[in-house]
C-alpha cells in the first residue's frame, strides 16, 4: 500500500465543482507533481489533502489510515507537512525562530515548565535551536539565522518555508509552487533541495508551474484540467499525451512540455 | 559579557524599582508606585495574551474583580488567610478563564473583543448587584494580610505604603520574569507563531485552540493577582475595579507601551498611571492633554513606546 493515497477526492464551492473525482498514490521517496492550467484546481486539491478544506467526496489515506479532513495540526502529528503558494512566514520572528517553530511537536512540553524556565524546558528549546541551525545550513540560510524573517528575499523565504516544513520531520511533504517567483539560481537551489529531501525517503507532492523543474524531478505527473484528472504517468508519457497538450495550448508551455523529449 | 534581552529587561526593571524611592519626597509616592506595579502586573498578562498570541480581551478587568473579591469573601466566609486567598482567587480566575475561553476563543478579531467585553460586563454587574454577598456598589472591606506585622517581628520596619511598594514590586518582578521565560520557550513561541500565521502554526503541529486557551488562562491569573493586591492594599474593593473602563485602560497601557514587549507593557502602565497624577496641574485640560499624548504616541510610535525606542536606537547603532 502507498504511503499517501488520494481516492476520488472532490469538492465544490457554491455549486461549482472545483475538483472532481481525483485519485492518485504517492510512495516513500518518490516525487509526484500535480500540473495543470491556472484554475485547474491544483491548490484546492492541496488544501483538501492538507486538511484546510473538507472534501465533499473521496478519501485521503496516510499510511492506510483515513485522515480525510483532519485538522492540519493532527496531520502534522501523523507526518504530513506543507509549504504555501503565498508564503506563510512568521514575519515578526527571526529566521532561526521560524524554523524552531517547525520543531514544535518535538520541543513542546508542560506550560508550567516553560513559564519557570525549568532545565527540561530549556533543554528542549536548545535542542530545537540546534536542529534548526542544521536545517538552515541545508537550505543555505545559516548566515541569515538572526535576521528578521520579513527582511529576506522572496527566494530565501521559499527555502525558509521548506526548512520549517522539514523541521517537523514529515513523511509526506506537500510543496505548493516552491519555485514560483524565484530566479534561475534560486530555482536550481530548490531543485537540488527537493532531490535531496526525496532521497532521504520523504514522499513529495509538488505543485509547480516551472515545467522544466517538474519534468526533471517528477517520478509521476498528475495532470488536472477543470478539476478533473486528464492524465497520469511518467514525464515522458505525459508530455506527449494529446489531451495534455490540448489543455495547455499556450505555445510556450507546449514547447516546455516537448523540451523534455 | 553581553546581556540577553531577558536579562537586560529584568536589570532595567530592578534598577528602576530600587532607585525610584530615593527620589520620593513623601510617603504618598510609594502609594502611587505600588499602583503602577499593580496595573503593570495585569498589563504583563495582557502582553502575553495580546502581544504574544494576538488575541484581544476587553473584559480582563473582570478577572481583577474576581481576584479582588476573593480576598474579601474567602477570608470572611471560609476563614481563609488573606494571603492564601490571593492564590485561591488566582485558581478560581484560571478555572473561569478556562471555561469561558474554550467557546469564545474560537472567535476572531472584533467578535472576540465583543465576547470578552460581555464577560467583563457580566462580572461587574454581578459584583454590583448581588449586594447580599458583595456589598453592592459601595464595595466590601478586605482584611489585612498581616505580612507587614510579620516583617516587623523580624526587625524590618516599613510604613504601609513602603511595604506595598516593595511587595507589589516583587510580585511584578516575578511576573515579568515568568513572562520573559515564556516568550523564548516552546509554549511562548507557539503563541507568537499563531499570531503571525494561524495556518502555518497549525501546519507545524500547533494546536491553536489549546495554545490560545493557555494564553487566556495565564493572563487571567496575572489580572487576578493584580486585583488581589489592589484589594489588599486598599483594604477595600468596589465593583469599579472590574468595570469596562478598567479593561480598556489595561489594553491601552499594553498597546501604548508596545504590546509585544514586557518592558513596554510595564512602561505603558507607568505612563497611564502617572500621567493623570502629573497632569492634575492643568486642571480642566487634564483629560485633553492625556488624550493628545495617547494619540501622539500611537501616530508617531505605532509599535508602542519601547519597541519604537529600541528600533530608533538600533537604527543609530548601525
Amino acid at each position: 500500500m502507498s504511503l499517501l493515497q488520494v481516492e476520488g477526492l472532490g469538492i465544490s464551492f457554491g455549486g461549482v465543482t472545483a475538483v472532481n473525482d481525483v485519485s492518485f498514490a504517492l510512495d516513500q521517496g518518490k516525487i509526484v507533481s500535480v500540473i495543470g492550467p491556472n484554475g485547474a484546481g491544483k491548490t484546492t486539491l492541496f488544501n483538501m489533502i492538507s486538511g484546510v478544506y473538507l472534501p465533499k467526496s473521496g478519501k485521503v489515506r496516510l499510511d492506510g489510515e483515513d485522515v480525510t479532513g483532519l485538522r492540519p495540526d493532527l496531520l502534522a502529528v501523523r507526518g504530513m507537512s506543507r509549504t504555501f503558494q503565498n508564503l506563510q512566514i512568521f514575519q515578526e520572528m527571526s529566521v532561526l525562530e521560524n524554523v524552531i517553530v517547525g520543531f514544535h511537536m518535538h520541543e513542546r512540553g508542560p506550560v508550567l515548565a516553560d513559564l519557570f524556565a525549568l532545565p527540561g524546558s530549556r533543554k528542549r528549546a536548545r535542542a530545537a535551536a540546534e536542529g534548526a541551525r542544521v536545517l538552515l545550513e541545508r537550505v543555505g540560510l545559516e548566515r541569515a539565522a538572526e535576521r528578521e524573517a520579513g527582511a529576506l528575499s522572496y527566494g530565501a523565504l521559499k527555502r525558509l518555508e521548506i526548512a520549517r516544513a522539514l523541521a517537523a520531520r514529515p513523511r509526506v511533504l506537500l510543496l505548493d509552487e516552491p519555485a514560483a517567483g524565484c530566479n534561475a539560481v534560486e530555482t536550481e537551489e530548490i531543485d537540488r533541495l527537493i532531490c535531496e529531501v526525496a532521497k532521504t525517503g520523504v514522499a513529495i507532492l509538488l505543485v509547480e508551474h516551472d515545467m522544466k523543474l517538474v519534468m526533471r524531478l517528477s517520478d509521476t505527473i498528475v495532470v488536472l484540467d477543470h478539476g478533473e484528472k486528464i492524465a497520469e504517468g511518467d514525464p515522458a508519457v505525459v508530455s506527449r499525451d494529446p489531451r495534455v497538450i490540448e489543455a495547455y495550448l499556450g505555445a510556450g508551455t507546449t514547447e516546455a512540455l516537448h523540451a523534455h523529449g | 559579557m553581553r546581556l540577553s534581552p531577558k536579562q537586560s529587561t529584568l536589570l532595567v526593571l530592578a534598577v528602576l524599582m530600587i532607585a525610584s524611592p530615593f527620589f520620593f519626597p513623601s510617603n504618598y509616592y510609594y502609594r502611587v508606585g505600588s499602583l503602577v506595579f499593580v496595573n503593570a502586573i495585569a498589563v504583563v498578562g495582557i502582553v502575553i495574551l495580546t502581544g504574544y498570541a494576538g488575541q484581544i480581551s476587553l473584559g480582563h478587568a473582570g478577572f481583577l474583580g474576581i481576584g479582588g473579591y476573593a480576598c474579601a469573601l474567602l477570608p470572611a466566609h471560609f476563614g481563609l488567610p488573606p494571603a492564601l486567598a490571593v492564590v485561591a482567587g488566582a485558581a478560581i480566575s484560571g478555572a473561569i478563564a478556562y471555561v469561558v475561553g474554550r467557546p469564545i476563543l474560537k472567535l476572531k478579531g472584533y467578535y472576540l473583543a465583543v465576547a470578552t467585553l460581555g464577560f467583563g460586563v457580566l462580572v461587574s454587574m454581578v459584583l454590583a448587584n448581588e449586594g447580599w454577598l458583595t456589598g453592592g456598589p459601595d464595595g466590601i472591606k478586605v482584611p489585612d494580610p498581616g505580612i507587614r506585622a510579620l516583617l516587623e517581628q523580624v526587625g524590618i520596619e516599613l510604613t504601609n505604603p513602603q511595604f506595598w511598594y516593595a511587595f507589589c514590586g516583587l510580585v511584578l518582578f516575578i511576573g515579568a520574569w515568568l513572562a520573559l521565560n515564556l516568550r523564548e520557550s516552546p509554549t511562548g513561541r507557539a503563541l507568537r507563531a499563531l499570531h503571525g500565521s494561524e495556518v502555518a502554526a497549525r501546519t507545524a503541529g500547533i494546536d491553536i485552540a489549546k495554545a490560545k486557551l493557555n494564553a487566556f488562562v495565564i493572563s487571567a491569573v496575572y489580572a487576578s493577582v493584580a486585583g488581589s493586591l489592589l484589594a489588599l492594599q486598599n483594604r477595600l474593593i468596589t465593583p469599579d475595579v472590574a468595570g469596562f473602563m478598567h479593561s480598556i485602560e489595561l489594553v491601552t497601557m499594553a498597546v501604548l507601551g508596545g504590546a509585544g514587549s514586557v518592558l513596554g507593557g510595564i512602561f505603558g502602565a507607568a505612563l497611564l498611571t502617572l500621567l493623570p497624577q502629573v497632569l492634575t496641574v492643568l486642571q480642566d485640560y487634564e483629560h485633553v492633554v492625556l488624550g493628545l499624548v495617547m494619540m501622539g504616541v500611537m501616530i508617531f510610535l505605532p509599535a508602542g513606546l519601547i519597541p519604537s525606542a529600541r528600533r530608533l536606537l538600533r537604527g543609530r547603532g548601525e
